[in-house]
């Protein structure tokens, strides 16, 4: 069933599709289907809710996360963490209602509950 | 480096789930496109989790902090020993999804930890953490032995 595969990121994009690609990383997700709708979480440590920008446009969605966090004081013995800010496009299933989507961001997760409408929920029918 | 070590159970390699198989594509996009710092981490399919660590220093103090996102504090262990700081912990799997038709699954979920031998001693007693967004960071007072001196030389 095609239109399940729904919030499907396009992988792909062309280079010249995202603005200053070296400045972005991808946040890493997980995605569900429940009976309701989708929910997504993006892991963005160091963002908090100010940082957040979610921007609709048609049938896309596209997560922003922006670091907060200050900056460790004296001199870096070592490493590893980056300071790219967050960035990834999802595009929705067409079922979803767009009006309804909430968002919540607690210790750098995103949680993103995006409710299908009313109209094509599975229901039961009944015969008289 | 400083001499400092990194150490990670081997065991803690897990394979990986088929959510992470199939972003194996955007994994090797990454090889190509990345930074070598890159290939150090954020691939679970090589390594479990390894999450990112900085170490800093000032006068007073040594900084560690890790980027650990969607973790409830309970569920992070530190512990100092020989002037090793380690951290370590397990994110579990959440049940309230369960029965869900799964899309991706990207997250890493299982046991982590990290090592990092500190650069000078410390005081034990005096070391405090906190965890925000998702980022913990360790702050370690030195010993006044560790703290660097000013010498008065007088020269006759």
């Amino acid at each position: 069933m095609d239109t399940m595969k729904a919030t499907v990121q396009r992988e792909n994009r062309p280079a010249t599709d995202r603005p200053d690609r070296e400045a972005y990383v991808s946040p890493e997700v997980n995605i569900f289907e429940t009976r309701d709708g989708y929910v997504l979480e993006a892991e963005m440590p160091g963002v908090n809710k100010e940082g957040l920008e979610i921007t609709l446009e048609e049938n896309e969605i596209t997560l922003v996360g922006r670091r907060r966090g200050e900056a460790l004081p004296g001199e870096a013995l070592f490493r590893e963490s980056r300071d790219f800010d967050f960035r990834r496009v999802f595009e929705l299933d067409p079922a979803i209602d767009t009006a309804k989507i909430g968002a919540k961001m607690e210790n750098g997760i995103l949680t993103l509950t995006l409710p299908k409408s009313e109209r094509v929920k599975p229901r039961k029918i009944t015969v008289d | 480096m400083n001499g400092l070590s990194r150490w990670q159970r081997p065991e803690l390699a897990t394979w990986p789930g088929f959510g992470q198989l199939s972003s194996l594509r955007e994994e090797i996009d990454r090889l190509f496109e990345s930074p070598l710092a890159e290939l150090t981490r954020g691939s679970h399919l090589l390594s479990g989790w390894t999450p990112a660590l900085d170490m800093f220093e000032d006068k007073d103090n040594v900084y560690v902090r890790a980027e650990l996102p969607g973790m409830k504090k309970e569920e992070i262990d530190l512990s100092l020993h020989n002037g090793t700081l380690s951290i370590s912990g397990e994110r579990k799997q959440e049940t309230k999804f369960e029965g869900a038709e799964v899309y991706r699954a990207e997250r890493f979920v299982g046991r982590f930890q990290r090592a990092v031998t500190l650069p000078t001693t410390v005081a034990a007693d005096k070391v405090k953490a906190q965890y925000k967004d998702g980022i913990l960071t360790v702050t370690l007072p030195k010993t006044e032995e560790a703290k660097p001196k000013q010498i008065n030389v007088n020269v006759a």
